[in-house]
């Protein structure tokens, strides 16, 4: 038994409300750069719909994550190593910009600098990639919000597998729900397996999946390789860039920036420990509707004590094994089994989990039907096909996500009436497997979702490996190259490439404080 | 022997080769971050298939014909008992195939280079030197095919293997083989030497990643960084 520890991330989607507040402030903080204004390390989508690249559940058209061969192993789904050697000249799998979007500003200056006219000056959108004005924005980085587009356009979601979709195109049947998204930081990354010159790893320590800038060479294998498609090739700096889990927040033992100012507190970060050793046979299972049990397998239960002891011994901190036994993530995956890791049927083992939401019912009021435990409705009666979800989140098995949203509904229930009646009823968990104080404690994470209760996040001991006395004075956070931080003017081995688009005050401004 | 024969044959090779292997040396330990094959394919994909696939075949092939062309010593050809006139005949045949493989992927790949809006505005001078100075290089060594065509004897090649092999095992005396070789030869000795000047300050300094990356058919598919 190998264990490792690493800290996983659950979005309530019962609780989003759409609002991107997570990838306006994560774009802040890592995005906005030469090259990535594209690139949304987190961002929301409104299901049904396409989503960000376009149609990015297809892997029969990009080819992403693993494939199962006849023989049970795994291998990349856009081929094996020679093959990804072979495609490096030009990588037939990579996403073009256009599927993404054509990054555009406007020309604000206009609006200030035009001559006396007939008509009020506009500011025309301006192409980042070219400089110059563009006719027409043909896509953006949420262009289906809220169901935006026709019917026949968002409906080549992959999710639809397996539904008769027809039926959803009526207004008055249609459905929608959140689902944003982040890199997974998956136990089997394919982004990891798809590169060329080894600069993609997984933190032993906390298991965040990282690109080593430096060690880079452009080859974007990884790109086509991420069946999420949550690396991004920086066009102007030539190197592939992530998600990188905010781990200088992760290390303070500070929640990451999307976690953190999510207004409906949905996201939940925590410790889970597991046994590296299970990962490639996980991976590997033969069914894809078994891998989602499967990966529950890896994990391991932080609170037995043989695991503690064994976990101590292969040197996992002490705070570390506290932290797993406080997880929430740990609880909401693993013991009331509400959370699930995004298409496990790409057997990277995702370490991202969401809650699927619960959603208004569908015909039974007008029909003169309530549910039959009171006015809460029955799981059957939600507006969200359970295939779809199951499409999401389980490869297509709908008895876990029904027992998941069964759970949810009985929590309701039984709280409903506690707060509404002031009676603690037990019969209103009937035909479940719940017990009165699991439901009052996963009110008081899921519900309640106080700050220390949605993260549990121990410092990384830095101390124990570095000595804080050298690193005085020297430089923090930079792109590459030591303290240069990418703001030189150039050297002999080149400049460094900017967009032809200038937004001329960021940048006077990084010169500025560049001198200084 | 004139000075500048003597110079560019036989001094130019090794400041060539110095600026070749200390540049790279130092860009890649002072300026990693930099070291990259520069890939467009994102912005704006085009004729990028055909063209980049076709142009690596063929330098590739182009690279390695020299390699072991120029520097496999005449006794090991003499050992095998390929004449010299067969080689020669090889040589030009299979560089004539490989160089238009290539000739034909950089026109295409200029083309789509020099027609993209996109591209046009993110090109540097250094993208375009790389591309123009190859296609010259390239065009002057298809010429010589025509110069070889001439006398199959090949009298012309040993002299230039001999000027190869001279300079490689640090000899001195190397220009003065290539004395009577043809113009159209000395320019696109030259021109290819130069190639190596330009190397360590331009994107090609991809190729020798691009060499490192066979090392990851002997890799485990993940990788896991234990804390420093």
């Amino acid at each position: 038994m190998k264990i490792r520890a690493q800290i996983g991330m659950v979005l309530n989607l019962d609780k989003c409300i759409g609002c991107h507040t997570c990838s306006v402030t994560c774009k802040n903080v890592w995005t906005s750069r030469d090259g990535v204004e594209y690139a949304w390390f987190n961002n929301v989508e409104s299901k049904p719909g396409v989503g960000y690249p376009k149609d990015w559940e297809n892997q029969e058209k990009w080819q992403g994550g693993w494939e199962r061969k006849p023989n049970g192993k795994l291998v990349p789904k856009q081929g094996g190593k020679m093959r990804i050697l072979a495609n490096i000249f030009a990588n037939p799998n990579l996403p073009s910009i256009d599927d993404y979007y054509e990054p555009f500003t406007f020309d604000y200056e206009h609006l200030q600098n035009a001559p006396e006219m007939q008509t009020p000056p506009t500011a025309r959108p301006v192409s980042v990639l070219t400089g110059k004005k563009m006719d027409k924005i043909e896509w953006g980085p949420n262009w289906e919000d809220d169901l935006g587009g026709e019917f026949s356009k968002r409906s080549k979601d992959a999710l639809f597998e397996g539904i008769q979709k027809e039926m959803y195109s009526a207004f008055e049947n249609t459905f929608l729900m959140y689902l944003p998204r982040l890199c997974e930081h998956c136990l089997n990354p394919a982004c990891v397996a798809s590169c060329p010159s080894g600069s993609i790893y997984k933190r032993e320590d906390d298991g965040i999946v990282l690109i080593d800038q430096d060690k880079c060479r452009g080859w974007r294998m990884c790109v086509s390789g991420c069946p999420y498609k949550k690396i991004y090739y920086n066009w102007t700096s030539g190197k592939a860039e992530k998600c990188i889990f905010c781990y200088p927040r992760i290390e303070a033992g500070q929640p990451t920036v999307c976690s953190e100012t999510c207004v409906g507190r949905i996201r939940y970060l925590g410790v889970l420990l597991y046994d590296a050793d299970r990962i490639e046979a996980a991976a590997s299972v033969e069914d894809p509707k078994s891998l989602y049990e499967a990966q529950l397998g890896v994990f391991l239960d932080p609170n037995s004590p043989e695991i503690q002891a064994e976990a101590r011994k292969q040197g996992i901190p002490e705070a570390w094994i506290t932290a797993a036994q406080n997880s929430p993530v740990y609880k909401m995956a693993m013991e009331w089994k509400v959370a699930f890791p995004l298409h496990p049927e790409y057997r990277t083992l995702p370490m991202v989990w969401y809650i699927p939401p619960l959603s208004p019912i569908q015909s039974a009021l007008e029909n003169g039907l309530i549910g039959e435990n009171g006015i809460i409705p029955d799981v059957k009666d939600l507006r969200i096909p359970i295939r779809y979800l199951a499409n999401l989140l389980t490869a297509g098995k709908e008895e876990p996500v029904v027992s998941a949203l069964e759970t949810m509904v009985a929590m309701r229930r039984y709280m409903r009436k506690k707060s509404v009646e002031k009676v603690s009823d037990p019969a209103t968990l009937r035909g479940t497997h719940l017990k009165p104080a699991q439901v009052e404690e996963m009110y008081q994470v899921m519900a309640i979702a106080n700050y220390e209760d949605r993260f549990v996040i121990p410092s990384s001991h830095k101390e124990m490996v570095e000595n804080t006395f050298d690193d005085k004075a020297s430089c923090g956070f930079t792109f590459g190259n030591g303290c240069s931080g990418g703001t030189s003017e150039g050297s002999l081995f080149g400049k460094k490439k900017a967009t032809p688009i200038v937004f001329h005050d960021m940048r006077r401004d990084r010169k500025a404080n560049a001198g200084s | 022997m004139d000075y500048l024969h003597q110079f560019v044959f036989g001094i130019y090779p090794y400041i060539a080769l110095s600026i070749f292997l200390l540049g790279s040396l130092i860009r890649f330990e002072r300026e990693q971050y930099s070291w990259k094959s520069e890939s467009s394919q994102l912005v704006y994909r085009g004729n990028l298939r055909l063209g980049n696939i076709l142009f690596h075949i063929g330098v590739l092939g182009l690279f390695f014909g020299h390699l072991v062309g120029l520097l496999t010593p005449l006794s090991v050809w003499e050992a095998l008992g390929v004449t010299h006139s067969f080689k020669q005949v090889f040589a030009m045949t299979a560089g004539g195939i490989m160089g238009s493989l290539g000739l034909v992927g950089l026109l295409i790949l200029l083309h789509r280079r020099l027609s993209s809006e996109r591209l046009a505005a993110n090109t540097t001078w250094r993208d375009k030197l790389v591309l123009l100075w190859l296609l010259a290089t390239l065009l002057l060594g298809l010429s010589t095919i025509a110069v070889s065509a001439q006398h199959l004897d090949g009298h012309e090649m040993v002299l230039l293997m001999t000027w190869a092999q001279h300079v490689v095992t640090f000899r001195g005396d190397a220009a003065q083989f290539i004395v009577t070789a043809s113009p159209i030869f000395k320019l696109h000795l030259f021109m290819g030497m130069s190639v190596f000047v330009i190397f360590p300050f331009t994107r090609l300094v991809h190729v020798w990643s691009g060499f490192g990356a066979v090392a990851y058919l002997g890799r485990a598919w993940q990788l896991v960084r234990p804390r420093a």
